[in-house]
């Protein structure tokens, strides 16, 4: 069975009750340390609001503003009535395997984010989805809604207990973005090395819509194929960041497809990739069906240890007003650079690093700064385990 | 502070210098000619010691130290510093952040420092990213200026510098060398020490000199040093009748 292929029968799909914590700061210490690895802050005043599953319980919700709701997706289904034409609209239920592992009525969990119209939370807002039993298949649905003109920056934190070995995780994602509306998207992964993720995602942006995507993965992962599908309308905004690195056992196949449908939209894919010993498919695909639209893919890979790192960046114009590039680079760090650092006093392992870390230092619009210095602790620790 | 001995030097096989002796006694400026090929930069490569440059006869001295065979850091560790050509650029790494990598332990005012040389609208860009020529030599004088090197070796410092900013360039390598009559004002450059720092320096057209105090010039010809004598007598001759004759009047 290769690694593209997801065994269901190998995973359980009931797991216990982990119960509800009140307070965030009262969340177990070993769970918090987990947790924040993936940028989960239990200080609830950095946060606008926190959701937080661990196998299948909501083990916390919380929020600290008004215009913000945030809620079990099974809650808020019950309770909204309307919620339901946002269900499986961007994502048939039908579309393939992993979606149709999932329910049609979300039973298993996830979240619905809604930001009132005209709210801009100045604080993140954080969610975080948790693995920690053995071989348990985490299915969830999560819904996402800015309305017009609203503003948020999520965090959202996918990890596993450092004790699993194996799980499944599917997430079936549906983001709209009203007119006008600016939503920052932050997921950083810690998985396990022989967990199976896949998340199902599709964003609906728009008319000057903006929606940026945050994506870091450092840590092993047994596989993970993503392809989010963005949709942008008249004037709409969309920037893309990833940030990968594939240890020896990793298999990555990530990268977004986005269709420009409007006139004016603009979208910006940019990709940095790290093999080390492990597979990473890094995708992007373009889509330009309206005259006046704008795109740019940069998928830039270095390979510190053979495996493998395959770039597939596509383009598709339908009419002569499209204007769409990309750029795409693999290979290996080079040594006039290490040399060049090596002058200027470092050692060669100091120079490896600091080039390392400047490849990844892509220019991550909104990441608060404790993250952007536990992603440098964790390219630390990759670093170590690379050399 | 840099005695060259008997240095014979391979570049993928192919011997680039045949016997390279070289003195550059502490606290002198020395100027390096010879016409392009000659081995001038390969020579500055060797004394920093990059691969590539295979030594296969001779040894390098710096400070008393054999460094011949030292890896890249330690020499710059010990006090040498190169002023590149054409450094790479190092995509997401700062200026700033190269500069302080630079000082090393040493207490430094980045933003001071880079407003001196001009290059405080650079200092938050990629180390060479996007930068004229003129700003490269700007941004790898700043760097030098944070490390502080005793032995500077200067490649082609105007090289791509239009004649208006070689002065600034000029006065900046002055400063940095601790020599000439404009040193800077000495509280504001608390890392400055007064004795002056050796250098090589190559140089094509010679304009630097215009600039700087040359204490001798050699002419590097066909892998040899062949001529020792005052850097602008030599510049003067190689204008009149080229390298051949000027090597050719030295033996």
């Amino acid at each position: 069975m290769s690694k593209n292929d997801v065994n269901f029968s190998k995973y359980i799909n009931l797991s216990e009750d982990h119960g509800y914590v009140e307070s965030l700061e009262a969340i177990q210490q070993n769970d918090a340390k987990e947790f924040v690895r993936v940028g989960i802050d239990t200080d609830n005043s950095l946060r606008a609001a926190t959701f937080i599953q661990k196998d299948s319980s909501i083990i916390h919700c919380s929020k600290s503003i008004e215009g913000v709701e945030i809620k079990g997706i099974s809650q808020a289904l019950e309770q909204y009535e309307w919620l339901n034409d946002y269900l499986w609209k961007l994502i048939p239920h039908e579309k393939d395997e992993i979606t149709k592992a999932l329910s049609i009525k979300p039973d298993q969990g996830g979240y619905f984010i809604g930001i009132k119209k005209g709210v801009k939370a100045l604080k993140p807002l954080q969610t975080c989805l948790h693995i920690a039993k053995e071989k348990f298949s985490q299915k969830v649905h999560n819904i996402v809604i800015a309305e017009e003109d609203s503003e948020i920056h999520i965090i959202a934190g996918c990890s596993t207990s450092d004790h699993l070995k194996s799980g499944l995780h599917i997430g079936v994602s549906e983001f709209y973005v009203k007119k006008g509306a600016t939503l920052k998207y932050t997921m950083i992964h810690d998985w396990g090395e022989d967990v199976y993720v896949r998340p199902k995602t599709a964003v609906h942006i728009d008319e000057g819509g903006v929606f940026i995507s945050n994506y870091i993965s450092l840590k092993p992962v047994g596989s993970i194929v993503s392809n989010p599908v963005i949709t942008l309308e008249k004037n709409a905004t969309a920037r893309i960041n990833s940030i990968m690195v594939a240890s020896k056992g990793t298999y990555m196949d990530m990268g977004s497809i986005v269709n420009l449908n409007g006139s004016g939209a603009r979208a910006e894919i940019i990709s940095r990739a790290i093999v080390a010993g492990g597979t990473i498919i890094s995708r992007g695909h373009l889509i330009g069906k309206e005259s006046g639209v704008k795109g740019h893919l940069e998928c830039k890979g270095l390979i510190l240890k053979d495996g493998l790192l395959h770039a597939i960046p596509e383009l598709s114009g339908y009419t002569s007003g499209v204007e769409m590039s990309h750029e795409a680079a693999v290979g290996k760090i080079d040594k006039r650079e290490i040399e060049y650092l090596m002058a200027r006093g470092l050692n060669e392992e100091e120079a490896v690093s600091t080039i390392v870390r400047g490849f990844l230092n892509v220019e991550i619009d909104g990441l608060p700064k404790e993250l952007a210095e536990r992603i440098d602790e964790a390219v630390k620790e990759t670093e170590k385990d690379m050399m | 502070m840099l005695i060259i001995e008997e240095l014979k030097v391979e570049v993928g096989d192919k011997e680039i210098l045949k016997n390279v002796n070289l003195h550059v006694p502490s606290g002198e400026t020395h100027i390096l000619f010879g016409p392009n090929g000659s081995g001038k930069t390969s020579l500055m490569m060797t004394i920093m010691g990059f691969s590539g440059y295979k030594v296969t006869r001779g040894k390098i001295t710096f400070k008393g130290e054999d460094v011949t065979y030292m890896p890249i850091h330690e020499r710059a560790k010990l006090g040498i510093g190169v002023l590149f050509q054409r450094p790479p650029t190092i995509n997401g790494l700062s200026t700033r952040r190269m500069v302080e990598i630079c000082a090393g332990k040493k207490n430094i005012d980045v933003d001071a420092l880079s407003k001196k040389l001009r290059f405080d609208d650079f200092i938050e860009r990629d180390v060479n990213h996007n930068l004229s020529g003129g700003e490269i030599k700007r941004s790898e004088l700043l760097q030098l200026s944070a490390q502080q090197p005793d032995l500077l070796l200067l490649d082609e410092p105007e090289s791509g510098v239009d004649l208006e900013s070689i002065s600034l360039l000029g006065e900046s390598i002055n400063t940095l060398l601790n020599r000439g009559l404009r040193r800077p004002s000495l509280c504001h450059n608390p890392i400055t020490s007064s004795t002056p720092k050796s250098a090589l320096v190559i140089t094509h057209t010679g304009h630097i000199l215009d600039y700087i105090t040359a204490d001798k010039g050699q002419v590097l010809y066909k892998g040899q040093l062949r001529c020792s004598q005052n850097a602008r007598e030599i510049l003067k001759w190689i204008r009149e009748y080229g390298y051949e004759d000027c090597v050719e009047c030295a033996l």
